[in-house]
């Protein structure tokens, strides 16, 4: 990586990307959220971003008219089984998560990769409060600060998540090579 | 923020209103699960769906534990091959006298006209992996209702008890254990018979012994075992060891704080209990006339 997005003028507006297939969305949807299925415990855990609403977030802001509340309600019911967790809190979290990506798509991908992340944080953190109140309402408790780390390392995350999901997107420099 | 197309590139319904929506359907679903537990089907179907992709996901963490015991040297297998022949000599003699014990307490149970315990079977299972919801304490064992694992299931380990299976998926069953705070397990002290609660706190190493009046016979190492009073763990498991006991005379209770004595920490393997049999009825109260039975139950 020569140049990082991280500093610098992003190059990623200007930038010309192939078209993204459905297919490739739901993949990358799929791989996010075997990532989260992964068996990690402790600290690790803690630290962990949620990466099917990283990834969710992103193609909701940079591909709004082909990602909807439906893909976000679906995984949000399967990570509610997964983690056993309420039925339908992870659906609400990333439902209303979704409304904030696609009513916010033109204004954040104005800016650069630093000011992104200024704009994912509040996003993943208004996901997490979301969770939190709901699991308050049915008589949960408070599990500690650290409970919001996921969303920190989240928005410390996009950047990279930008690079990896833009990655087959790019067009290949000699189109007869394949 | 607004973002309204012009009226020929119609795209359905605004954006506000699909949010609504679908808040509105995930409140029902958290309510009608929170409340009334409804959702257990629909989760299981989802819990099938899933299955192959939890499956994949680990399976890198098992291969790598496999390659892990290849690679054990010899000397630690020899030093664990002596440990557990021991173990199992000074288990053998416990056990013969076992078989006289219980040939002894069937006697006595027939001779007392009591009712006669039930066999209980037991099924091995491994930890898969510890569970994500971070307001619960919870660990995922990888057989479920189809290896005959029921719900309300005690699951222990070779130190004492554990959890219990709280939901049982075709394939894997999610064990709620008792560092939870919603878990409350009955027990009863070994020295003295006293009965007891025992209520999780949320974290691993420490349980709580609540509503112990000031003066409780209780003392620092007593040993806490299953009393079986509640029709879900088995009698005479052990549970805990208290540890600490704080009598201050300005609250009701004592503090007493106890050291569990298994954890989900300690080995993969667990054994999940089958269920005990129901226990008999409640004996029926006596008929009474209307007015006496409301004037005793003001009285209780």
């Amino acid at each position: 990586m020569m140049h990082s997005p991280l500093f610098g003028k992003l190059s990623g507006s200007e930038e010309i990307l192939l078209p993204v297939k459905p297919l490739y969305i739901t993949a990358t949807l799929l791989a996010a959220l075997m990532i989260n299925l992964l068996p990690l415990t402790g600290w690790v855990l803690g630290l962990r971003p949620d990466f099917v609403a990283l990834v969710l977030l992103y193609w909701g802001i940079h591909q709004s008219r082909k990602i909807g509340f439906l893909p976000a309600w679906l995984l949000g019911l399967g990570m509610d089984v997964a983690d056993g967790s309420l039925f339908g809190q992870h659906a609400l979290a990333y439902s209303v998560m979704m409304f904030a990506a696609i009513a916010l798509h033109r204004r954040v991908s104005m800016f650069g990769m630093r000011h992104q992340i200024l704009h994912v944080l509040p996003i993943l953190l208004v996901m997490q409060l979301i969770v939190l109140g709901v699991r308050h309402a049915a008589g949960g408790e408070f599990p500690g600060w650290w409970y919001f780390l996921s969303s920190i390392t989240g928005a410390l995350l996009w950047p990279a998540t930008d690079l990896l999901l833009k990655i087959p997107l790019r067009q290949r420099s000699d189109p007869d090579e394949a | 923020m607004e973002y309204t197309p012009p009226p020929f590139f119609r795209r359905g319904p605004s954006l506000l209103a699909r949010l609504g929506f679908f808040t509105l359907l995930s409140l029902i679903l958290l309510y009608a699960d929170a409340r009334f537990h409804y959702m257990e089907g629909m989760r299981k179907v989802i819990a099938v769906v899933l299955y192959p992709l939890q499956e994949l996901a680990d399976a890198p963490g098992q291969a790598a534990s496999r390659i892990g015991n290849f690679f054990v040297s010899q000397s630690y297998l020899q030093r664990e091959n002596d440990r557990l022949s021991h173990e199992n000599f000074l288990h053998a003699g416990q056990l013969q006298s076992q078989q006289a014990l219980v040939a002894e307490n069937q006697h006595l149970r027939q001779l007392l006209e009591m009712q006669e315990r039930a066999e209980q079977t037991s099924t091995v299972a491994e930890i898969l992996y510890v569970g994500r919801d971070p307001f619960s304490r919870k660990v995922i064992v990888d057989k479920g209702s189809s290896q005959g694992i029921e719900e309300g299931a005690a699951v222990v380990d070779d130190t004492g008890l554990i959890g219990q299976v709280i939901r049982a998926f075709p394939w894997t069953a999610e064990v709620a254990l008792i560092s939870d705070r919603e878990q409350v397990v009955p027990v009863q002290v070994v020295r003295n018979g006293l009965r007891a609660a025992v209520f999780g706190i949320g974290y691993d190493g420490a349980l709580d012994l609540r509503f112990m009046p000031i003066n409780a016979d209780v003392e620092n190492g007593d040993v806490l075992v299953t009393s079986g009073i509640d029709g879900v763990y088995p009698t005479g498991l052990p549970v805990a060891v208290v540890s600490n006991i704080e009598r201050n005379a300005a609250y009701p209770f004592a503090k007493i704080t106890c050291t569990p004595a298994a954890g989900p920490n300690r080995n993969r393997q667990v054994l999940v209990m089958s269920r005990l049999a129901p226990l008999p009825d409640y004996p029926v109260a006596p008929e009474v006339k209307k007015g006496k039975a409301r004037k005793a139950r003001k009285g209780g």
